[in-house]
């Protein structure tokens, strides 16, 4: 076993964290400084490692295996396959923008505010690279403490609610998720003697009975519905997003709320694959009500914020639709709106921050008129904001349009109410967008700055990304495809499940070909 | 009456524990100075303890004697930090009344 | 490098004006104001110089050799799925390619003059470029999702220049009900690409053909149709047209270039390039023909009773679009890019014209408060009238072969009922049109009594009007010194169905000429409007787009139609045409008595109100998007989210909350009773082992 990359991208910013956590705390400079250093050397190490990622390979790669708690079979287990990959890499581009993004609005205790993004970098790491069940509940429960206090120490006046709700919501979630996966291991052990959590281990097991399975998939989907959050387990994503500093919010919209999504296609879909085929369609319906549901609401609200909450409850509406749409294409799709959804939404998020920091407010009503004192920050609203609706050329279409194909695919109803989400997406943006930017700048408006230099470098790089893969996806979703067709197969290869690609009515029309071949021979026959 | 048919069986012991740590209990559920409910504590421990090195002689065990020293050290320690504390407390309010002291109440 | 070696590099059209677009975005304030506006307009120069080339070349192949697909790269690849980026020259896509960078070319030039003084002169240039890259990829595309990519670029470049003078609050209501309406279509593009993926798998256009042929009638009636709606919306069809005429509060040019001549014919190109699917459905064919020869009437009777100039055209424009599907529906592809060229001609001219007509006359609209502008605007009035003659399908202009040609077509086709449509609203073309022309630019002047009876006090810096050099610097993106003028008309100025006529807003100056950068383009379009038949004159050999044009729709089974099917057509539409320029003729030759006295509105009440209103429609959606719809929404909001599904959140919370406080009630902080409690507990549990366990 060569360098431990994946180890280095855990352990670099929780070696950040203790290290700016034991400075004076006067040294703001000096934190900032160490902030912008480990951040920045473990995007660095993500960069190394997209660099070295092997295209094309459909298992994991950069393995590191080390034994945790031995009597308790629980390993410290990393690997990095096409799902998890683009997740390691947008972590590791946020952190350095988000705190960038932080300079001016982070004022006050600033030493502890760097310690805990740190942290929660280690542990959104964590998530995204274990391969061990409870190591990854480990990252999952740890994830919770930096957030609660990033959002207490540093939100806005319902900091508290927020904060508090955001904390017991999701650890709910993660009680059973807990609980199912000590039974998962647990059952394991008396079906053939060995106590382990190792997720290919069990994945590769088969002795769940359906009962057992459906429980326990439904233990897992508590976890990962709350956090994804499908509809109606919502509610806790507008109050954490408003009340959260502008960066907590970014790498919530960003990474957080993905890995639900990523919860369900690497654990549920490879732990229990009959129940993920027999409940799909109920997902679906979740996913499409929230799809529609999400950017109604979205439309009605009256802060800026909240209407970005509400849209990335939409959005991740076509994340969830795309994964149980159960095809290559739609999985493809939905991995690769969770790549891109961080980017437009991080960029809408950071420029509503940048709002705030010059209006104090974001209540809609009190803007109007930002077009004529701030045309780059319009401009840069009005990239994101039509990345965000998924206009082709930004990334966010090719998700929502793989998302969509796929589910067409898989049937055709959920695609078609699906789809009708397009129109709802265009009015909830424009509509507050016409509300805050256009028309006569009066009052605190008129008065308002254009965006600075440095404000510009944080947007800019996340909407030509955006333009970039929106314009090339083929990197991405090459080095997707394998793991979301290794998923396919696996459902193919344990169920009698099958996937539509190759079927239904691509095999119609080579019928009706055949049929009219015959004829046509017939025909010649008779002649 | 001789001194042999007076003999003192280890129930003799064990009924003056019971009566001690009864005294102790009492004290501690009645009396509101904090100091004597530390001191009625003590006598419920010690209680104990005679009744541990009655069993310990009786069962021709050692055990019993064992816990007794663990018992010992334990209660030195909670002589140290309990006194501490009453100590704390006399500073701050003149007097150490249990039941002003209400920090707990949910 | 031979011919099919050029084509090869047709991909660098739409590249060049993309090139424009983010200089000017990135740099356009420094470029300063006539510099952005010339090279907007060089850019477009020379991708109209490639659009010829490329044209040239592609004459230079055998007929049936004209087809040049270019992958360039993999768009999309997901699973057994992929997608390109491509190009495909071919008659149709050369055809649309010179048709957009020429007349784009034009307006360009045009938009010189007129944003002149404009503070965002650059980005609107910018807007312009970006615009017709979007509209160029959308031509040059070989698949489907690519030409969706040009398709929503140019809504996006719509949007933005609908709204372009965003202080006004209609402007940006406009550009957001254009959007949004167009998104409803889209939704129709995006369900038919997934269902060519479904059900053949790929969305390159050269394998249209083939599919077409195995796949079964039914799913070919659903992608026409799907198709269709998409189409739609961009070319603004019944019901999804509403978005059109709002659209009028972008500037003038932008209506002549995106809403008249370019954008709103993409849904023609898109269902020429779909044609081998309405070729195997009849069914879809025949709901397309009817959707177009209704549109084409409805929109015909609005126009006609219409107050103000651009809307009167905007809804001409639905009609003339309407004649575009109609002849799609029965089979005549080429009559439609016919009347696609024909109509970018002339409408061209029209809106351009009725921009100087607008510019000259201190940003009114009202068409009532205007007459005998020929002695004022007398090379607009020339052009003008030539655009007017060509739209009415007065022989020998353009607009005559053009729609006749989907006349004939219809007849000859046997679709009586949508020629005797068409051919009725032919009759509503000549009326609306000549109309317009005779309250603009004859009869009687009535801006000065509209002036003296309605004027709004006068404020006395009005005086720059009939400076030429200034009066460009005009309407609600002047200079911001107008600000203080009390004008309620500044933020509207468009003037719908029903409101009075408006005070005029020349303040004691004479209309007055747009300046020669701005006559140039008009002029040439005129032109065109007066020649453009030549292209195809249904005589022998003449027919030259017909025999272009041909090899794309192979396998159309188009009808041939007799001689005698074509003097009925033609012969009749022409009379039509006739009746209806007399009719319009004897009402308006003389003008208006008074501005607030329009003959035809007052003699065909009450039809006339509901014509006008445009059948309520639009004011029926926006009621039920603003009533119930948000009402709907607002309800959920509130009530459902906040209530209930938040509700069943904070209320479990609240239950623990309150179950905890109510156990915490035995804290109540004696430590006493908790070592009672201690006590009886440990007392229990004795008693319990010694009464019960211990047996």
């Amino acid at each position: 076993m060569g360098f431990p990359l994946l180890l280095a991208i855990i352990v670099t910013p929780l070696v950040g964290a203790v290290v700016v956590a034991l400075l004076p705390a006067a040294r703001t400079e000096v934190a900032k400084a160490l902030g912008y250093a480990f951040t920045g050397a473990t995007a660095g190490l993500c960069g190394y490692l997209l660099w070295h990622f092997q295209t094309g390979d459909r298992g994991f790669q950069f393995v590191y295996d080390q034994p945790w708690i031995p009597g308790l079979g629980v390993r410290f287990t990393l690997g990095v396959d096409g799902i998890s990959l683009f997740m390691v890499v947008v972590t590791g581009l946020l952190f350095p923008l988000g705190l960038l993004a932080s300079e001016k609005y982070i004022t006050h205790r600033v030493k502890a505010y760097v310690a805990w993004f740190l942290l929660l970098e280690t542990a959104i790491m964590g998530i995204f690279l274990t391969l061990d069940l409870i190591a990854f509940f480990v990252f999952w429960e740890l994830l919770l403490v930096p957030m609660y206090f990033l959002i207490l120490g540093w939100g806005s006046a319902r900091r508290k609610y927020a904060a508090m709700k955001f904390f017991i919501y999701t650890g709910l979630g993660s009680a059973f998720l807990l609980a199912s996966t000590l039974v998962l291991g647990f059952l394991h052990q008396a079906d053939t003697g060995v106590l382990t959590f190792d997720f290919r281990t069990l994945a590769d097991w088969n002795g769940l009975t359906g009962t057992a399975e459906v429980l326990l998939f439904v233990g897992f989907m508590a976890a990962f519905a709350i956090k994804a959050p499908l509809f109606p387990f919502h509610t806790w994503l507008p109050d954490v997003h408003t009340e959260a500093p502008t960066a907590g919010s970014v790498v919530l919209a960003g990474v957080i709320i993905k890995m639900g999504a990523y919860g369900f296609v690497r654990f549920s879909f490879e732990l229990f694959p009959q129940a993920s085929v027999d409940l799909a369609p109920i997902l679906l319906v979740l996913a499409v009500i929230g799809i529609i549901y999400g950017a109604v609401v979205a439309a009605m609200q009256t802060d800026l914020k909240r209407v970005i909450a509400y849209s990335s409850v939409a959005h991740m509406g076509f994340v969830i639709l795309g994964i149980f749409s159960l095809t290559v294409i739609g999985i493809d799709g939905a991995v690769f709106t969770m790549v891109s959804h961080p980017l437009t939404t991080g960029a809408l998020f950071l420029l509503v921050g940048m709002i705030y920091e010059r209006l104090h407010t974001r209540e809609i009503g009190e803007m109007g008129g930002m077009w004529n004192v701030a045309p780059v920050l319009t401009g840069l609203f009005i990239a994101a904001m039509f990345a965000g609706i998924g206009l082709p050329g930004f990334s966010g279409f090719v998700g929502e349009f793989l998302s969509l194909a796929g589910a067409f695919l898989y049937e055709r109803p959920f695609a078609i109410v699906a789809a009708l989400g397009v129109i709802f997406a265009a009015v909830y943006m424009l509509w507050p967008f016409k509300r805050a930017f256009a028309g006569r700048a009066s009052g605190s408006v008129a008065r308002m700055k254009d965006l600075d230099q440095r404000e510009i470098l944080v947007v800019v790089p996340l909407l030509a990304l955006s333009l970039f893969l929106g314009l090339y996806p083929k990197p991405v979703l090459d080095r997707i495809e394998p793991a979301a067709d290794r998923a396919v197969r696996n459902f193919e290869r344990k169920t009698d499940y099958r996937s539509p690609e190759e079927s239904r009515d691509r095999r119609d029309t080579e019928r009706r070909v055949e049929r009219e071949q015959r004829r046509a021979e017939a025909r010649e026959g008779e002649q | 009456m001789t001194l042999a048919a007076l003999e003192i069986t280890s129930s003799y012991y064990l009924v003056l524990a019971a009566m001690v740590f009864t005294i102790g209990a009492v004290g501690v559920l009645t009396r509101r100075n904090v100091l004597v409910m530390f001191m009625c504590v003590e006598l419920m421990l010690n209680a104990v303890n005679l009744s541990f090195v009655a069993f310990a002689r009786a069962l021709d065990d050692v055990t019993g004697q064992v816990i007794v020293f663990f018992v010992l050290v334990v209660a030195a320690a909670e002589v140290a930090v309990g006194l501490a504390i009453i100590v704390a407390i006399f500073r701050r309010r003149r007097h150490a009344t249990a039941d002003d002291l209400l920090a707990l109440r949910g | 490098m031979n011919a099919s070696d050029i084509l090869d590099y047709l991909g660098i059209i739409p590249l060049l004006p993309l090139a424009g677009a983010v200089i000017l975005l990135l740099a356009g304030r420094r470029i300063g104001e006539p510099r952005a506006g010339w090279l907007a307009t060089g850019m477009m120069a020379l991708a109209f110089l490639g659009s010829l080339v490329a044209l040239f070349a592609l004459l230079s192949l055998p007929a049936e050799g004209r087809l040049q697909v270019n992958q360039v790269f993999t768009w999309l690849p997901a699973g057994t799925f992929s997608v390109g980026m491509g190009t495909q020259a071919d008659p149709l896509s050369v055809t649309w390619l010179l048709l957009v960078t020429g007349v784009g070319l034009l307006i360009h030039l045009y938009s010189i003059g007129y944003m002149h003084g404009d503070p965002l002169f650059s980005r609107f240039f910018a807007y312009l470029n970006l615009f017709a890259a979007s509209m160029l990829i959308l031509v040059v595309a070989d698949n489907l999702l690519m030409t969706f990519l040009g398709w929503e670029g140019v809504g996006l470049c719509s949007y933005l220049l609908i709204s372009f003078w965003y202080r006004r609050n209609d402007a940006a209501n406009a550009g957001k009900k254009a959007f949004v309406t167009n998104r409803v279509g889209d939704v129709g593009f995006l369900l038919a690409m997934f269902l060519i993926i479904a059900t053949y798998g790929t969305l390159e256009y050269t394998a249209m053909a083939p599919a077409a042929e195995i796949i079964s009638a039914g799913t070919a009636t659903a992608i026409a149709l799907l198709l269709m709606v998409g189409a739609m919306g961009k070319s603004a069809q019944l019901p999804l047209h509403l978005w059109l005429t709002d659209a009028m509060e972008g500037p003038t040019p932008v209506s002549a270039l995106i809403h008249a001549a370019t954008m709103v014919t993409a849904g023609v190109f898109l269902m020429c390039r779909a044609y081998p699917f309405l070729e195997v459905s009849h069914d879809a064919s025949v709901v397309i023909m009817w959707i177009g020869a209704i549109t084409a009437l409805l929109a015909g009777t609005v126009a006609i009773v219409q107050p103000d100039i651009k809307r009167a055209l905007a809804y001409s424009t639905i009609s003339q679009l309407g004649y575009m599907f109609l002849a799609i529906g029965v089979g005549g592809y080429e009559a439609a890019v016919f009347m696609v060229l024909c109509h970018a001609f002339y409408k061209g001219c029209l809106f351009l014209g009725a921009g100087s007509v607008i510019h000259g006359n201190g940003d009114n609209q009202d068409m009532r408060i205007m007459g005998r502008y020929r002695k004022f605007l007398p090379v607009t009035a020339f052009a003008m009238v030539i655009a007017w003659l060509a739209i009415a399908g007065i022989p020998p202009f353009a607009g005559f072969w053009a729609k006749d040609e989907i006349l004939v077509e219809a007849y000859a086709h046997g679709d009586y009922g949508v020629w005797i449509v068409g051919t009725a609203a032919a009759l509503l073309t000549a009326v609306y049109m000549t109309r317009l022309i005779f309250l603009t630019f004859f009869g009687n002047a009535r801006f000065e009594g509209a002036d003296a009876a309605l004027a709004v006090p006068v404020v006395s810096g009005g005086s720059d009007e009939g400076d030429p050099a200034v009066a460009t610097a005009h309407g609600p993106h002047g200079s911001d010194g107008h600000d203080g003028d009390e004008d309620p008309f500044e933020d509207h100025p468009t003037v719908v169905f029903g409101e009075p006529p408006r005070p005029g807003r020349l303040h004691g100056h004479r209309p007055h000429e747009s300046p020669v950068l701005m006559l140039v383009p008009i002029v040439v379009l005129a032109g065109l409007s007066a020649v453009g038949g030549l292209l195809n004159l249904p005589f022998g050999k003449l027919d030259f787009l017909h025999q272009f044009l041909e090899p794309v729709f192979e396998g159309a089974k188009g009808v041939k139609a007799t001689t005698a099917q074509k003097l009925t057509a033609e012969g009749l539409s022409v009379l039509m045409a006739l009746i209806g320029v007399s009719i319009a003729l004897l009402v308006y030759r003389r003008g208006l008595r008074s501005p607030d006295r329009d003959p035809l509105v007052d003699r065909l009440r009450p039809v006339s109100t509901l014509t006008g209103s445009a059948y309520y429609w639009d004011a029926g959606v926006t009621r039920f998007v603003g009533g119930p719809g948000e009402r709907g929404a607002s309800w959920l909001n509130r009530v459902f989210d906040a209530r209930i599904v938040d509700g069943a959140v904070n209320g479990t919370a609240w239950l623990f909350q309150r179950a905890g406080r109510a156990a915490s009630r035995v804290q109540d902080g004696y430590v006493r009773r908790y070592a009672l409690g201690i006590l009886l507990g440990t007392v229990a549990v004795v008693c319990f082992v010694l009464l019960w366990a211990g047996r």
